[in-house]
């Protein structure tokens, strides 16, 4: 069976109990149990995030001791018990632990859950009822990317008394996840657990240098030399070879053509089975190359002849707002503040790799993938193939994490084209080190900002330019160069401000769509000039903050005026006595602490829901079956943020339903409408808009029936029911003018943040010890949810601030590229408040990005008050910070 | 073994797996040339989207199935821990003072999943300069124990780590034991460890020292320092310093010159003049927590 696997000898058939039952295995006994387990046994709860033990998402207990599934070999397992997250509980029956989970809203994407679930069980046997530190040091081995870990403690510290799981559906209710069950007994298909047995695999060969010309020496004669090779596939097997987000904008090609523009652009790949694909080894597939000076970083880009044909400068994409007289503001000022931030490539670091398999059903193509954006991509594939849109049906599988990352084609094109090749199931999985090498990434931002105000401390002018590092393709980049101008200054009144966003491309990974699209970046810049001029001024950073604030009637640099749902204000309110407070606790604790100093930050945000001066609209159709079943088609795709369950409760609630009466289908192109992208935190606000106006429809449509009866007697439609409700819904915006003037959103998300840190001076290593979050949600039809996106944001935001960079070809797996543990999250106190827009579902507006952008600022400002330093390149290591403050040390 | 049917032309078997359960078999499997896996925690990571198999390897030995080469036992000179001992069995193990260095790098390695399986002659043979168990054992004065058919060798720590990912075991060899000799008189240690997070880290520096103390003053020390140099460096100049001192506010005892020995490098985690740095503040913090 297995090409690679030992002559048949005695000691290779090795006898372990797996979830209690006796089981043999027969074969290499150096196979990783996580890969038996999952192929073998078919126990697809156990994930496979990393294959090196980084990220525990492989957590299995051996002979009742956690272990990392992917660094056991079978042959270690021979008389062992294993249990995977199937064998915690049995069955579809929950054990208290995920029942606890289940009411906590432990699980976000879920993918991480089996890990964590198996971590605690082996904590709980050993340790019935633990301290904090003890299950952070007994879960510490597993990394979760969604949910800043606080409702994962949380859960299995209550696992005695377990908290009530919230079934109540109305808007409002904490409901409990209605994908929950699945994503805590390891039920739930992902994109790599759905594939089917006899389907072939895709290895990509990817270039090891950012800038190369390169010839391919003969690919078929490798493929004919190795037995399990099926295919090999070139540029030239690529009917279209070229995709992007916009539609003009198609330059990102399937597989490189004889020139790759950054480490990790594909230039081949070999189609064949699973053995014959894993044993490839990259230095014996037949690719010669010449390297060619590659261009990193924006100011190389600047000098450099276009990596894109036309693109002079290297420019991709430029934006600005100018609104007002800048110059005579800042002349007529009474303080200016003048800062510059340099930030890095931020990897999205998901737990579930990109992941996916495709099938050709005759003249058609079906696709299942994990994915944040099934319509789009459906017609890229279409266009990639040359086949007309009906011919390809997209299926998202639950989607292990995205933030932005699994918007743009991944592992589809490779896996379609190859499938409609080859006439067979194809899959695609993505290594660890080819998702951090292919995928995009956080645009790296050089921010120069200033910011001016009067003697009673109103701001009176603002400028601020970003250059932002887009990589090699475009991607998201023009989404990036216009969101950055705009919300610029962020959420004050500024009368006369210019702002400018230009991305550059370069020989680096293409920069992407990553939570905030370049709002955190610009916000870290605007941030700190607002500190600076409070200090200027001697007036608390609050006070000037709540000054300045936007309040209802005012308006934008981009001339809106925001008629209602401004709640930045009660932001700022709801955070004041942790302000006040921990300001108080961090002067006592510096006075007799020389040399670990505390310090306390506060920064604002504000972000744009939907997407900027583009229609966004999206399309929902609930259904009643004759037996007076409710179907929720919902083409939105639920990456953990809860989208299923909040469009559940929307529709529950107008239709008077209890949550576990509505069936879900979700982003299946041939069964759901268009809800657009899981993206721009819209799918609350736009879907959920649409959601609620399908379901009064259907409310409209069965009050006209004499009784529920009636729906047997209808004709019934192909997707099984009777009578159907339609809502629509795109957000009202206007497109910006040439000053950038104009409505680019409906409505704004508000947040203030305040942080207490903690700096030791001698390491420069900072630690964030709380964080209050206040968060204007418009209304939180779920809480629990939104404080778990609060919660998820902040603990990127502390990565994006603290140790986050992702350097090419050096940090391309989790050991090296850090994302925060259980061990480096504050305790994280939630505020929502809820100034609601006549736009959105029940007032609700959005929360998935707005929750990221203030952490990082607020943690410098408290870093800055702990050191006296402001270090401007991001991530601050402790070497960075150390620097900055050798540098101070050594003046005085 | 295998290699005969290569050599006779005939087409070389595929490479296989062994775990055997008499150490003479695994012995002769090393002999014919088999690659070593104990806990894994290295091996696979080091072949992510890889084959398993290096090229040219015929056999890769298991050494988990051989019960003589795990566990900790106390013999007339010396502590004997055996090579495929786990850092979770250090960590619980019921050990005197000295050996708090050790547990405490145990439970600094990796996360728990890590520690129970990875064992200390794996940390020892994979040779990463930011091997949490090598400073620590370098404290305690400890030998390494390599077996071959040929017969037992033992070498200080210091001659077997030669470098970055480089040691002196001889391809027909496997490590079976440290060997850690007892004090002269009360001994205590610690580590301590700095890294950009806190679980799942690799030092960016990490310390590790051990005091023998007799009445009250320093006997004997030892100080090692890893993460700044390709292999985890004592610091002699440190140890003479520290020799006949009380044992109160050692901190202050340690200066910059006596980090002289080491060469750290720029890297993804930190500089070289960071590293210098904060080289010494961990070895000074190291010495306060020593201190009486
Ligand atoms: C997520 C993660 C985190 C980690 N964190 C840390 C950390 O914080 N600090 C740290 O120091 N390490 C860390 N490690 C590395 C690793 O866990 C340790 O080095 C561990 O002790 C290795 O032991 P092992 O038994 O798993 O080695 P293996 O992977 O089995 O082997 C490692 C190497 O040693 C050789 N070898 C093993 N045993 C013998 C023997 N008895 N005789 C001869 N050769 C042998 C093997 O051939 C191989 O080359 C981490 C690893 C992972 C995956
Ligand atoms: S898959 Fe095993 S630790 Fe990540
Ligand atoms: S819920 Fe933990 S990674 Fe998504």
């Amino acid at each position: 069976m297995n090409k690679l696997s030992a002559a048949p000898l005695s000691h290779d058939a090795v006898a372990l109990t797996v979830n209690g039952a006796s089981r043999v295995y027969r074969g290499d006994g150096l196979r990783r149990l996580a890969d038996v387990l999952r192929d073998e046994f078919d126990l697809k709860g156990t994930k496979i995030g990393c294959n090196a033990g980084d990220c525990g998402a492989c957590t299995v207990l051996m002979d009742g001791a956690q272990v990392c599934a992917c660094l056991v070999p079978i042959g270690q397992c021979e008389g062992s018990a294993v249990t995977t997250v199937e064998g915690l509980a049995g069955g579809s029956r929950l054990s208290d632990l995920q029942r606890s989970f289940l009411a906590h809203g432990a699980a976000q994407c879920g993918i991480c859950t089996p890990g964590m679930l198996v971590a605690a069980s082996d904590l709980l046997a050993r340790l019935p009822k633990p301290s904090r530190l003890q299950v952070e040091d007994a879960l510490g081995g597993v990394l979760c990317r969604c949910t800043g870990y606080q409702k994962i403690v949380e859960a299995v510290l209550d696992v005695a008394q377990p908290a009530e799981i919230v079934q109540a559906g109305h808007v409002g209710a904490s409901t409990a996840k209605v994908d929950g069950p699945a994503k805590l007994t390891g039920a739930e298909r992902y994109g790599a657990d759905g594939t089917p047995a006899d389907a072939l695999y895709v290895r990509a060969i990817r270039s090891p240098h950012a800038h190369a010309r390169f010839t391919l020496g003969d690919l078929d004669a490798f493929v004919t030399s190795r037995p399990g090779l099926v295919r090999a596939l070139t540029a030239r097997d690529v009917p279209f070879n070229a995709y992007g987000i916009y539609p003009n904008i198609k330059d990102q090609p399937v597989l490189a053509d004889g020139m790759a523009r950054y480490r990790g652009d594909p230039v081949a790949a070999f189609v064949g089975s699973r053995e014959a694909i894993e044993a490839i080894r990259d230095e014996d597939v037949p690719v010669t190359y010449e390297t060619l000076p590659a261009i990193i970083g924006i100011d190389a880009a600047k000098a450099a002849l276009p990596i894109h044909a036309g693109k002079n400068g290297n420019i991709l994409a430029d934006g600005g707002v100018t609104c007002g007289d800048v110059e005579s503001a800042f002349g007529s000022a009474s303080h200016v503040a003048e800062v510059e931030y340099e930030t890095s490539f931020v990897e999205h670091a998901y737990i579930e790799p990109e992941a996916g398999w495709a099938e050709r059903k005759g003249d058609t193509l079906e696709v299942h993938v994990s994915t944040q954006n099934p319509f789009q991509h459906r017609d890229d594939l279409a266009q990639i193939l040359n086949l007309p849109k009906e011919a390809v049906r997209l299926i998202a599988s639950a989607v292990g994490g995205g933030f932005g990352g699994k918007l743009d084609l991944n592992v589809h094109p490779l896996a379609a084209l190859a499938a409609w090749l080859c006439d067979r199931p194809v899959a695609y999985v993505y290594t660890r080190p080819e998702s951090m090498a292919a995928s995009t990434k956080r645009h790296p931002a050089h921010v120069k900002a200033k910011a001016a105000c009067d003697g009673a401390g109103r701001l009176t002018a603002f400028w601020s330019h970003a250059d932002l590092d887009t990589g090699a393709y475009a991607s998201w980049g023009p989404t990036v160069a216009n969101r950055v101008p705009v919300h610029a200054p962020g959420p004050y009144v500024v009368p006369h401000a210019r702002t400018r966003g230009t991305a550059y491309f370069t020989n680096c990974p293409p920069s992407g769509a990553f939570r905030g699209f370049g709002v955190p970046q610009s916000a870290i810049a605007s941030e700190a000039a607002m500190d600076a001029l409070a200090d200027a001024l001697g007036m608390d950073w609050l006070e000037f903050r709540r000054l300045n604030a936007l309040r209802a009637g005012d308006r934008t640099v981009t001339g809106q005026v925001l008629e209602d749902s401004v709640g930045i204000v009660e932001t700022i309110d709801a955070v004041e006595s942790h302000w006040r407070d921990w300001n108080n606790a961090a002067t006592d604790f510096n006075t007799s602490s020389p040399r670990v100093k505390r310090g306390v930050g506060i920064a604002c945000s504000w972000y744009g829901i939907g997407n900027t001066s583009l229609s966004n609209p999206s399309e929902m159709k609930i259904g009643v079956a004759p037996d007076g079943r409710i179907t929720l088609y919902c083409g939105a795709v639920d990456i953990g943020q809860g989208s299923n369950t909040i469009l559940t409760q929307i529709a529950a609630d107008a239709l008077g339903l209890a949550a576990s009466e509505i069936r879900l289908v979700m982003g299946d192109t041939a069964r759901t409408l268009d809800a657009g992208k899981t993206s721009a935190s819209r799918q609350t606000f736009v879907t959920g808009k649409a959601c609620e106006l399908a379901a009064l429809d259907l409310k409209a449509k069965l009050a006209k029936l004499t009784d529920r009866s009636a729906l047997r007697n209808l004709p019934v439609d192909n997707h099984g029911d009777v009578l159907t409700g339609y809502g629509r819904f795109d957000p009202p915006t206007t497109p910006l003018d040439e000053n950038g003037q104009g409505v680019p959103y409906a409505c704004y998300g508000f947040a203030t943040q305040v942080a207490l840190v903690e700096v030791d001076l001698d390491l420069g290593t900072t630690k964030v010890l709380k964080i209050a979050a206040a968060h204007d949600v418009g209304k939180a039809v779920n809480p629990q949810q939104v404080e778990g996106q609060i919660h998820g944001g902040t603990a990127q935001g502390i990565g994006l601030a603290l140790m986050e960079e992702y350097i090419p070809g050096r940090t391309e797996n989790l050991h090296d590229y850090l994302i925060p543990t259980f061990g480096d999250m504050p305790e994280m106190i939630c505020r929502i408040v809820e100034a609601p827009t006549k736009h959105g579902p029940h007032g609700a507006k959005g929360v998935g990005e707005p929750a990221l952008i203030s952490t990082a600022p607020a943690i410098f400002g408290g870093i800055y008050r702990a050191a006296g330093v402001r270090v401007t390149k991001i991530p601050v290591l402790p070497h960075r910070l150390r620097a900055a403050i050798r540098a101070r040390e050594a003046k005085r | 073994m295998l290699g005969s049917r290569a050599q006779s032309g005939l087409e070389p078997l595929p490479p296989r797996y062994a775990r055997p359960k008499a150490l003479e078999d695994a012995l002769a499997l090393r002999e014919s040339g088999a690659q070593i896996i104990a806990g894994g925690t290295d091996f696979f990571p080091a072949r992510v989207g890889k084959p398993l198999y290096d090229r040219d390897v015929a056999c890769v030995l298991d050494l988990t199935a051989l019960p003589e080469l795990r566990g900790i036992r106390e013999e007339v000179e010396s502590y004997r821990i055996g090579a495929l001992t786990r850092w979770t069995e250090i960590v619980e193990a019921p050990l005197p003072a000295q050996f708090r260095c050790l547990q405490a790098a145990a439970r600094e390695v990796g996360g728990r999943q890590i520690q129970n399986r990875g064992t200390i002659g794996g940390n020892l043979c994979n040779a990463s300069p930011a091997a949490d168990g090598v400073p620590a054992l370098l404290a305690l004065g400890a030998e390494i124990e390599l077996l071959s058919r040929g017969g037992t060798r033992r070498l200080p720590l210091s001659d077997f780590i030669l470098g970055a990912r480089r040691i002196a075991l001889r391809p027909d060899e496997i490590a079976s034991a440290i060997l850690i000799p007892k004090p002269n008189g009360a001994a205590h240690s610690g580590f301590v460890k700095l890294g950009a997070r806190r679980y799942l880290v690799i030092s960016i520096v990490m310390a590790a020292g051990c005091l023998d103390v007799v009445d009250g003053r320093i006997a004997g020390a030892r100080v090692a320092v890893g993460a700044c140099s390709p292999v985890a460096l004592r610091l002699p100049a440190l140890e003479s310093a520290l020799q006949g001192a009380t044992t109160s506010d050692l901190g202050r005892l340690a200066k910059a010159e006596h980090l002289a020995p080491l060469t750290p490098i720029d890297d993804v985690r930190a500089t070289a003049t960071y590293r210098t740095e904060a080289a010494l503040i961990v070895v000074r913090r190291l010495l306060q927590e020593l201190s009486a």
